[in-house]
């Protein structure tokens, strides 16, 4: 019995300990902004990888998502006469909860494993030393540009994936399931508020930052060559991606509890 | 070493990684303009020392000096300003492979002393050129040079800042005897001509014999020898003399486990 209470114990006091770096990591980051030199040729160049090059992902997803919310939601809906609420769903359903986690996701596997792929690289290739001894606090240089990367860019990709998202379900809804295009849109508009959208714009900027957070960390800490690399890749990918979905009830709960 | 004030002073330095004690009460001084070159067999923990000298890795116990300024324990203030004063040749070059050349070797003049890129470039291909590359070497990216033709790289932005102090992480390492020979012709002279102090580990008694002006050999994280370059064949001591010929018998023992 004492065993096992150790054994739990251990792993709390780990688990705290690695909450406590992580968030130690977070802040060098971020106290960065606050000293010069900057580098806002990196934010940009970060920005437009994260952003830009994520677009079509982040777009494919999203429109086949809303394309499916909007045949399901049909499907049940029909089952109580309750067909015309398929646009009200569709909008609620992307702009809340859909847009901002699906997007989230799929950032986090593309650009938080390639973050911590080549931060990771730089880390068991002593480039990270290098950058050091080269009067260059990699804090400032590879952590932050990519924190502040993760922060602005996921609410610009949502805001696109929830347009895209809700022109699929309008897709699906007027060509497949016949209802009229105007009485779409107009139930689509009628119950959409601004929280909906800007709840949605909040949650996303708080994941693109745990993705990048994610990759960055498990780049910076890695060790041990090709494997160690490969595994902070993994643990990038899984962390972020739980994490999301944790912050994500969080957040809703903030949002939306009662 | 001479009767000045040392460069760099190291007293009952300490550092483990786990239950492995890596060094262990190291004490060793480095004279200005001196070439201290640190030997010792893999795994001794050479490159550890060097890591605690340049502030990457933070030691338990003991004193590093620099110019009489005590590093350990430094603001990280402090610290940036104290690397200005050094300049690093890493094992593996550890060159920026998404930079080309010309800007891995300019790295530290434009990002760490705000050099304007059009200057900084301009001195990059002349450290290239004093390291024999030229200057369209210069427009590639490292991934496109050879191990010692990036070893030059590494070796042209080591000196690029023209530091007080230059480390050497086994400079020629993984190179055929010709290329290594050019790069300790190359260390020597850069280092000549800057009047710098430089600390460099190997294995390579070659190249040792070649740039020191002093050896300290290290063994189980303690300095168990050092002296003048000269001095080395002579030492009487059982653990160089094991090392420099390279004897599987003596009083190093490897740590081989049997499969």
């Amino acid at each position: 019995m004492i065993g096992f209470l150790a054994s739990v114990g251990a792993a709390f006091l780990g688990f705290l300990a690695a909450t406590g770096r992580l968030v130690n990591f977070a802040l060098m980051g971020l106290a960065a902004l606050f000293s010069p030199p900057f580098y806002p040729r990196l934010i940009l160049r970060q920005i437009v990888y994260m952003g830009y090059y994520s677009l079509p992902v982040v777009g494919l997803t999203a429109i086949f998502t809303g394309m499916v919310l909007a045949l399901q939601s049909y499907t049940g809906f029909a089952r109580f006469n309750a067909e015309s609420a398929v646009a009200t769903v569709v909008v609620l359903s992307v702009t809340r909860e859909l847009g901002p986690v699906i997007a989230g996701l799929m950032v986090a596997g593309r650009v938080g494993a390639a973050m911590a792929a080549e931060i990771g690289t730089m880390r068991v290739t002593d480039q990270i030393d290098a950058l050091t001894t080269l009067s260059t606090d990699p804090f400032r240089y590879l952590v932050l540009p990519r924190l502040l990367a993760g922060l602005v860019t996921l609410p610009m990709l949502v805001l696109v994936a929830d347009i895209i998202g809700v022109f699929g379900g309008y897709i699906v809804g007027t060509v497949k399931l016949g209802f009229n295009p105007a009485n779409y849109l107009t139930q689509t508009e009628s119950y959409l508020e601004t929280m909906d959208v800007v709840s949605g714009l909040v949650k996303a900027g708080v994941f693109g930052f745990i993705v990048a957070l994610m990759g960055c960390y498990h780049g910076y800490h890695s060790r041990g060559g090709a494997e160690g690399v490969g595994q902070a890749t993994t643990y990038a990918v899984v962390s972020a991606s739980i994490l999301i979905l944790v912050c994500n009830y969080m957040l809703t709960t903030a949002f939306f509890g009662k | 070493m001479n009767g000045t004030a040392p460069k760099i002073s190291v007293r009952g330095l300490e550092k483990s990684f786990g239950p492995k004690r890596v060094l262990d009460g190291i004490d060793i001084d480095c004279g200005v303009g001196e070439s201290l070159v640190i030997i010792g067999g893999s795994g001794t923990g050479k490159s550890v020392l060097i890591k605690c000298i340049l502030g990457l890795l933070h030691p338990e116990a003991g004193s590093i000096r620099i110019d009489g300024v005590e590093t350990v324990g430094m603001r990280r203030g402090d610290r940036a300003a104290l690397m200005r004063k050094f300049g690093m040749l890493f094992q593996g070059a550890a060159l920026f492979d998404s930079l080309r050349v010309w800007e891995n070797v300019a790295f530290g003049l434009v990002q760490g002393r705000g050099m304007e890129r059009a200057k900084a470039r301009r001195i990059a291909l002349e450290k290239l050129a004093a390291v024999g590359l030229g200057a369209e070497v210069g427009e590639l990216r490292p991934a496109e040079l050879s191990g010692g033709m990036q070893k030059r790289v590494a070796l042209a932005r080591a000196i690029a800042a023209e530091p007080e102090i230059i480390f050497f992480d086994e400079p020629t390492t993984g190179l055929d005897p010709i290329m290594a020979d050019v790069i300790n012709d190359l260390i020597l002279k850069c280092v000549r001509e800057l009047g710098a102090t430089a600390v460099s580990i190997t294995h390579d008694m070659v190249s040792a014999r070649k740039i020191a002006d002093r050896i300290a050999m290290l063994h189980k994280g303690k300095i168990v020898w050092q002296g003048p370059a000269g001095e080395i064949d002579v030492s009487h001591n059982p653990f160089v003399d094991q090392f420099v010929h390279g004897r599987a018998e003596g009083p190093i023992q490897m740590e081989v486990r049997a499969v």
